[in-house]
């Protein structure tokens, strides 16, 4: 069964390119744009992975993913976060919050790529 | 109120006092008869004094 | 019923409520609340001025001379019109440099000498022998008559009895013990007796309560009123002359003016006077309210002098009631036990006051100014010898030798004289300060020797003129001194210097002494030049600058400076900071502190508190009283870690500031790199897949091709509005601006703008106005400005159906652009947001806008920039207008045509 991706972003050629990378990989992807929407998703969707931006309306990245660990139906979730800040002390923030990884943007998408397809066992 | 004027008005009150109580002006209180049963001068001098006294504290008075 | 002990007991008591009162005010100083802080206190300690002098001898006065009592009291009011400005200076001069007695200050002035000092504090000293004999004299008398209630029999020549059954002499023991008691119970460096000016002006109640009562008594109990006082007064031959003396009120014209002059001196220049008015004094508006209150307080106590002296007069057979006593005769005479004692009460209030606050004063000065640079000339303080109770057994013993002094006076000298007299030796005695004290606070050129010479003159013709002159009337010097002059040499008279005669005693002593003092104060001063210190000195009294340094003493900067150290870094750590060797101590202590409150900020600190203890020049004065100078600088440094502690929470303030400052500042750099990186990502990842996919679908290929193209495009738009906001913000811009038609500018922008609107479908309209609208504006920006507004309003228009309406004109005085859409609105509370940077408005997925979200800021910081505003009206569903205003051109408004521009506009939306 193919591994399931929530890509959460408001950037709308993000999402697109965030899109395509992961449907060529293989995986059944569903896009939100909205902290919100994406915790609604989660539920519904029920995915493996979620490619989190931190800049979001409704909910802020870290608020989804404090969530997300914080609740035990959802912690296996893999959470990637993306962020256009990249100083150590968002890094580490994120990490605190139980994200289990943090990429900068630009991304490149071959280590973006590689890396989902690690975190999802494959 | 300021200062200058404040100093300025109480020179001039000081040299009104000097001359309130100089020679001229004194002599010419200086007469046999009464005022409301009191000596002319005895009333002048305290009069005056009493002036004196008033027109400072109006001066000095701050109107804060 | 009036024996002996009761006066004794109730004076006594008196004596006991007084010190009481004294001791509570000095209590409650030491906790900080202090009594003495009203300036009714203030006034009434000024009241000391009036003492046995006004309570007996004014009325002895007045027997004599009619209105002549009056003099000594239209001086002090006269200088009280001026005392705001010259006591003022006096006192802020006399707190700055901590200068505490008359000695002090002239000593300070001239170059801070301490032989001036000394000098003028033996003028001083002898100069207020007779005053304070006086006192004693008052005092002895009344008691002896009192006893001797109820008959009235004048006391006889004390000095008949001995000393040791002198009365004066234990009068003036127990006045030197209170003197101590109220005064020199333990030292204080700023000189501060709060208990004694509390005392003294519960003592100036009590005397002026007195006199009023016994005035009351006589006009209203023995007569029936003023008026019929005066109507008997002028009946009998006795006294009718002393309603109008012929000769001028108190004898003489000259001499009711000198008299006046030299009161004006008194009030200033007696050292208890300057002790009350200068140093005690502890607020500066106090001085205000005592230029009123205290000539007020002498005009009610003198009232009823008169009345009293023609009551005696008329009451008592001439000749056998000496009218020094008539305060004291008349409630006696008739039998007013209770009346009689209160008067007594009062008079020996009015004596105590007077040599409690004098010797305190003199003992000051004594120990200051001539006990000490004695003892260190004679080495025995330089060893550190001198301690705090050293000081106080010298000052004790200053005391009880000046009154000694002035009971020796009143034994050799004190019979032939009448109060007043004895008294108006002592005022032209401290006259011959006037010279060298309002010289010295209004004349820069006096110099020390100037004054010294003065002084001395002025002192040496009034030893001369009145002092030795009244041995010679009490007979210990021959009688021939007086009549012909020394070895007989008449123009030496000292009556009557050159032949100077006709005048009284102590208007010719006067003229003579003031110009001797004057005269050479003047011409030496003139003759040399004031040297360095004085001159420092001069600016500092003169012109009051600089009236923050204090004369100080070296040792001292070390502890203000481990104090310092200590508030910032600790006790410890300030102690070792200071083992620092001493050359590179200030360069250490600098350095540590800055470490703490930065190095700008230490150099400050340490600055100021070197700064304040300049080093003076005067090493003899700077082994004096370690002890009480101890206490002053615990005092000033309390003051000065008060300040600084103000100063750190500034400094912590601006600190916070600064953070919050750096704060936003990383917020907006944050911002801008989140806004740039997402282009980028997008760019990025396209080009990768591209890269790495050559066998993509050729739709899927332009696709994404143009996307990297859009956002390269959306990129360099928002690096250049960035860049763009960043001059504006930092002023770095540069703005031509010029006079232009702004609807020839709009016009130009919808040229430009029109085919963005033709692609959308959208339909622009501009409404035509009458006539150039000129204002003053940098055209490309107002373009800029235009092209943006235009803009917005194109892409908010719906497709197809859209309509941009743009009005140019003039309302309210203000050029105005209006452009409207009819796109979907903005919401109310989103109106603010949309001018902040990057904030776009809209649901972002579906209508989000290809904008960069810094075009409206930056076009309302342009207008703003320009004079003008720019701002939005609009309501959901109903369109949106987006208006912004200029100034008019100057000579555009004064043309008039706008009054037909705003004819023209149409009603507003």
């Amino acid at each position: 069964m193919a591994k399931r991706i929530l890509i959460a972003d408001d950037e709308p050629n993000i999402v697109a390119s965030l899109e395509f990378l992961m449907e060529q990989a293989g995986y059944e992807v569903k896009a939100v744009a909205d902290g919100n929407e994406a915790l609604a998703a989660v539920a519904s969707f029920r995915p493996d992975l979620v490619l989190l931006d931190v800049m979001m309306p409704g909910r802020s990245g870290y608020e989804v993913c404090e969530k997300l660990k914080g609740d035990a139906a959802t912690r296996g979730v893999k959470v990637v976060m993306l962020s256009a800040k990249g100083r150590d002390v968002e890094v580490a923030k994120g990490i605190d919050l139980g994200a289990d990884a943090y990429v900068t943007k630009p991304f490149s998408t071959r280590e973006l790529a590689a890396k989902v397809r690690e975190m999802l066992g494959e | 109120m300021d200062d200058e004027r404040v100093r300025g008005r109480l020179a001039a009150l000081f040299l009104g006092g000097c001359v309130a109580f100089g020679y001229p002006v004194l002599a010419a209180f200086n007469v046999t008869g009464t005022v409301f049963g009191l000596p002319v001068l005895y009333v002048y001098v305290f009069g005056a004094w009493m002036a004196l006294i008033a027109l400072v504290a109006a001066i000095v008075r701050r109107r804060d | 019923m009036l024996h002996g002990w009761v006066i004794v007991v109730a004076s006594a008591a008196y004596l006991g409520l007084l010190f009481a009162v004294a001791w509570y005010a000095d209590r409650r100083a030491d906790a900080g609340r202090s009594v003495i802080a009203s300036p009714w206190v203030y006034a009434l300690s000024l009241g000391v001025y009036a003492t046995s002098w006004t309570f007996y001898g004014s009325v002895g006065r007045a027997a004599e001379t009619g209105i002549g009592f009056l003099p000594v009291y239209l001086g002090p009011t006269l200088v009280a019109v001026l005392w705001v400005v010259v006591v003022g200076r006096m006192r802020r001069i006399a707190h700055a440099h901590r200068i505490t007695s008359i000695a002090d200050f002239i000593g300070a002035r001239y170059g801070k000498s301490a032989s001036l000092a000394a000098l003028v504090t033996v003028i001083a000293v002898v100069g207020l022998v007779p005053y304070i004999s006086l006192q004693l004299k008052a005092v002895s008398t009344s008691f002896t008559l009192l006893t001797a209630y109820p008959d009235i029999v004048m006391p006889r020549d004390a000095r008949a009895g001995g000393v040791l059954g002198d009365t004066a002499l234990y009068v003036a023991l127990l006045l030197a013990a209170f003197a101590i008691l109220f005064g020199a119970r333990h030292l204080d460096a700023a000189e501060r007796h709060e208990g004694m000016v509390a005392a003294i002006a519960l003592e100036s109640v009590v005397k002026l309560a007195a006199f009023i009562a016994v005035g009351v008594f006589v006009a209203y109990g023995l007569f029936d009123g003023l008026a019929d006082i005066a109507a008997r007064a002028a009946a009998d031959p006795r006294t009718r002359e002393l309603l109008a003396p012929v000769e001028g009120p108190g004898g003489s014209y000259a001499g009711f003016a000198w008299l006046t002059v030299l009161s004006m001196a008194a009030i200033l220049f007696l050292p208890r006077q300057f002790q009350v008015a200068v140093v005690e004094n502890v607020d500066e508006r106090h001085l205000r309210a005592a230029s009123w209150l205290f000539p007020l307080y002498l005009l009610a106590i003198n009232v009823f002098v008169l009345p009293i002296a023609l009551g005696g007069l008329l009451h008592f057979p001439s000749g056998t009631v000496d009218a020094d006593t008539f305060v004291l005769a008349l409630p006696m005479a008739e039998r007013q036990q209770a009346l009689a004692l209160a008067v007594f009460i009062g008079g020996l209030s009015a004596a105590t006051g007077m040599v409690i606050v004098e010797t305190v004063a003199l003992s000051t000065m004594v120990t200051n100014d001539i006990a000490v640079p004695l003892a260190l000339r004679f080495g025995r303080l330089r060893d550190g010898g001198a301690t705090a109770s050293t000081l106080l057994a010298i000052r004790r013993g200053a005391i009880i030798v000046i009154v000694l002094l002035g009971y020796a006076y009143f034994r050799f000298a004190g019979e032939a004289y009448a109060l007043v007299a004895m008294g108006l030796i002592s005022f032209a005695a401290v006259a011959q300060f006037a010279p060298a004290m309002l010289g010295g606070l209004y004349w820069r050129h006096g110099t020390r020797a100037g004054a010294a010479t003065g002084l001395c003159a002025g002192f040496a013709v009034w030893l001369y003129t009145l002092l030795l002159p009244s041995f010679a009337r009490s007979g210990w010097l021959p009688a021939g001194f007086v009549e012909h002059g020394p070895f007989g040499i008449a123009a030496l008279k000292p009556y009557a210097l050159f032949g100077v005669g006709g005048l009284d005693t102590i208007t010719h002593a006067m003229m003579w002494s003031m110009l001797a003092n004057v005269g050479c104060y003047v011409a030496v001063s003139l003759a040399g030049r004031p040297d360095a210190a004085t001159r420092a000195q001069a600016r500092r009294f003169v012109d009051e600058q600089d009236v923050a340094a204090s004369p100080a003493r070296p040792a001292l900067p070390l502890a203000a400076l481990e104090a310092l150290l200590a508030r910032f870094l600790g006790a410890v750590r300030a102690r070792e900071a200071m083992r620092a060797p001493a050359a590179g101590l200030l360069e250490h202590a600098e350095a540590q502190l800055a470490g703490a409150i930065g190095s700008a900020s230490a150099r400050v600190m340490v600055g100021s508190v070197v700064k304040d203890e300049a080093l003076g020049r005067d090493e003899v004065m700077s082994l004096l009283d370690e002890t009480s100078q101890a206490i002053a600088y615990g005092r000033a440094l309390e003051q000065k870690s008060a300040e600084l502690e103000a100063a750190t929470r500034e400094l912590t303030a601006a600190n916070e500031r600064l953070k919050e400052l750096d704060a936003m500042k990383d917020d907006f750099v944050s911002t801008v790199s989140h806004e740039l990186r997402t282009p980028l990502t997008s760019i990025r990842a396209f080009a990768e897949i591209l890269a790495d996919q050559p066998e993509l679908a050729p739709e899927k290929r332009a696709r994404f091709i143009a996307i990297i193209l859009k956002e390269t495009e959306r990129l360099a738009r928002l690096i250049n509005q960035i860049l763009d906001l960043a001059k504006i913000e930092s002023g770095r811009a540069e703005w031509h601006v010029e006079a232009l038609d702004l609807a020839q500018v709009v016009s130009d922008a919808l040229a430009s703008g029109g085919a963005l609107a033709a692609e959308r479908g959208v339909r622009i309209e501009a409404q035509p106005v009458a006539g150039p609208v000129v204002v003053r504006a940098d055209p490309d920006r107002l373009m800029q400005v235009l092209l943006n507004l235009v803009g917005n309003a194109v892409k908010f228009s719906p497709a197809g159906t859209g309509q941009v309406t743009v009005r140019v004109g003039v309302r309210d005085g203000l050029a105005r652009v209006e452009v409207t859409d009819n796109g979907p609105g903005i919401a109310p509370d989103h109106h603010a947001l949309i001018f902040e940077k990057f904030r776009q408005v809209g649901d972002t997925l579906t209508d989000r806008p290809q904008g960069t979200g810094l075009g409206l800021p930056i076009a309302r910081r342009i207008v703003r920039q320009l004079g003008g505003d720019l701002g939005v009206t609009s309501r959901p569903g109903a369109g949106a207008t987006f208006w912004f205003t200029l100034p008019l051109d100057a000579r555009e408004a004064e043309a008039g045509d706008t009054r037909a521009k705003e004819e023209a506009w149409p009603s507003a939306s």
